[in-house]
């Protein structure tokens, strides 16, 4: 529907995503370059989480058009969408709980980014670095308390070594000190020019990466621009404050 | 000091131990010592050790397949009976009586792909329950064929033309060579990069999806050697037993001594279906006159030790020590060990 997403990495366009007889996206358009960090905030049901299924193929939309990397990619499975280089971390962290954070790491290295043995070594000790988790590396994921766990959903995301990188409210439940850290370790993606699409409630942590926001409500996106634009836009304050929250 | 110093120094993967190394090298002098078995040991005790051979290649192919994958089948008689059935196929059209034991096991593999695209759509209960009504319809379809004639049953004729020493002789070593192979396939099949993506997809299969791992294809792959391995097992009982009555293949008490060797040995552990092959085979040794008794006695232990032992012995064992004999999964040496 949108012709404006010729040369972005990302795009999908028109998504619509009924389950039975439930609107959960309602025509969303979205599109991003290369070299771009975009934060997503809206309430709780807006379909923040569904949109981003939608883009790394775990769900397919009712109506309406992925593209990645100028190809559409809208009927390809998730697995194969990771091994173009699109990643995600899941809001609630899905460790592969009998194996150890290394072994899981190195799934991601040798499925989804697809070195070879020597490669992926050398991946995921980067991964497990760059993640503070050479302490917890030999042990059993199913072991790990919250933050090492969200520290797992990113380490494994990057070993599948992604153009794109969707994160699903990884700064969720994290202390101040932690949340630094974060920034700290999504800053060192961006230098490494991996684009990031960052959905998360912590607006104070998103605005620290976040160059240009996007605001969604109700399955459709209700301001997308600048994070000062989008923070002061009138629908993006409704959406949070007003318009029958009273 | 050894602390920050060992998180410091390069850290490097770890994938064999001395102790692993040592463990190898046994396991192959062990198989090599069992080839003199006919020479050496009587009749009896060669009959009972190719036993325990099939019971070795049982184990490890559920545990490969529900331990490792994550597919719990309480049909993989299904498989058992259909390479005995082949295999009384195959000879009975002429085919070699050795030949065709082998060549029983890589046509089961090959009926098991069509199979997979059935099955591989259930998930959980649904699969565990569906691959048993897949011995059930399949145990009925060979009860048609009017070579075996309901449960009456047949026998791999071709088999009496060699003698009773040389048949023992031979059938132990094929079951020898069986193990040691389906065992090997298995071990270095967990140890390569798909053995990692087998246990993900075990774990979390949308997650597993998500970075990057084939899910359908790696699960077939399993499915497919653990069908072809159980039926190569099927094959050698009928071997043994020459006779061939449907029930006695097809039935779900072969479920039973499946589950009851993985259970107790380790379930997802490499070396403990193979202690749990050798526990079951001992206990039937003792106790396997018992009739009803016998099978209540397995039950109740194999479900004792999926309530307090789910990893079962070898589980327990190695949450204990660090005693990694036959090592698929990977350790970061320059880390910090944990358990």
């Amino acid at each position: 529907m949108t012709s404006n997403d010729d040369g972005a990495i990302l795009a999908a366009s028109g998504i619509h995503k009924r389950f039975d007889a439930l609107v959960v996206l309602d025509g969303v358009d979205f599109a991003m370059r290369a070299d771009e960090a975009i934060g997503v905030v809206g309430p709780n049901g807006a379909g923040k989480t569904t949109f981003l299924s939608v883009l790394v193929g775990a769900h397919q939309p009712s109506s309406g058009r992925v593209r990645f990397r100028g190809d559409d990619v809208t009927r390809l499975p998730a697995a194969e969408r990771c091994r173009l280089g699109l990643a995600r971390t899941h809001q609630v962290p899905r460790a592969f709980g009998g194996m150890t954070v290394f072994e899981n790491i190195f799934v991601a290295a040798a499925n989804g980014g697809g070195f070879s043995r020597g490669e992926a070594y050398d991946r995921c000790i980067d991964a497990i670095s760059l993640c503070s988790m050479m302490s917890v590396a030999n042990r059993r994921a199913e072991t790990l308390g919250l933050l090492d766990r969200k520290r797992l959903e990113l380490a494994r995301a990057l070993a599948t070594n992604p153009v794109v990188l969707l994160l699903d409210e990884i700064g969720g439940g994290l202390s101040d000190g932690e949340a630094g850290e974060l920034v700290e370790t999504i800053g060192e993606l961006r230098r490494r020019r991996i684009a990031i699409v960052w959905i998360e409630h912590i607006v104070h942590i998103l605005l620290q990466v976040a160059e240009r926001l996007i605001c969604m409500d109700a399955g459709k996106v209700i301001a997308d621009g600048s994070p000062t634009a989008v923070m002061s836009d009138r629908a993006v304050i409704d959406a949070y404050f007003g318009e029958g929250a009273a | 000091m050894s602390g920050p110093a060992a998180t410091e120094a390069a850290p490097a993967v770890e994938r064999w131990t001395p102790l692993s190394r040592i463990s190898v090298v046994a396991a192959v002098a062990i198989i090599a010592a069992l080839a003199f078995g006919p020479l050496v040991l009587n009749p009896d005790w060669v009959d009972k050790l190719t036993t325990l051979f099939i019971y070795v290649i049982l184990a490890v192919m559920w545990n490969a397949l529900a331990g490792y994958g994550g597919l719990v089948s309480i049909g993989q008689p299904a498989f058992f009976g259909l390479g005995a059935y082949a295999a009384v196929r195959l000879a009975d059209a002429g085919v070699n009586v050795y030949l065709s034991l082998v060549a029983a096991a890589l046509l089961v593999g090959l009926a098991a792909r069509p199979i997979s695209a059935f099955m591989l759509r259930l998930k959980a209960g649904e699969f565990a329950i569906g691959m048993w009504v897949v011995a059930e319809l399949a145990h009925l379809l060979v009860n048609l064929d009017g070579l075996v004639q309901g449960e009456t049953g047949t026998s791999l004729i071709a088999m009496t033309a060699y003698g009773a020493e040389s048949r023992r002789a031979a059938v132990y070593w094929l079951a020898l060579a069986a193990m040691a192979v389906l065992v090997g396939v298995v071990f270095v099949l967990l140890r390569s990069r798909t053995g990692a993506a087998i246990q993900a997809i075990r774990d979390d299969e949308d997650a597993a999806a998500a970075v990057g791992v084939r899910v359908l294809a790696t699960k077939r792959l399993i499915f497919i050697l653990a069908a072809a391995g159980t039926a190569m097992a099927g094959a050698l009982w009928l071997a043994t037993a020459i006779s061939f009555q449907p029930k006695t293949y097809f039935g779900v008490q072969w479920t039973a001594y499946m589950i009851f060797m993985v259970l107790v040995g380790g379930l997802g552990t490499f070396e403990g279906p193979l202690l749990g092959a050798v526990i079951f085979f001992t206990i039937e040794a003792w106790f396997g006159g018992s009739g009803v008794w016998y099978l209540v006695g397995l039950g109740a232990t194999a479900l004792l030790f999926s309530l307090f032992l789910p990893r079962g012995i070898w589980g327990a064992v190695e949450s204990r020590f660090p005693l990694r004999l036959l090592p698929v999964g990977y350790r970061l040496r320059g880390a910090p060990k944990s358990l």
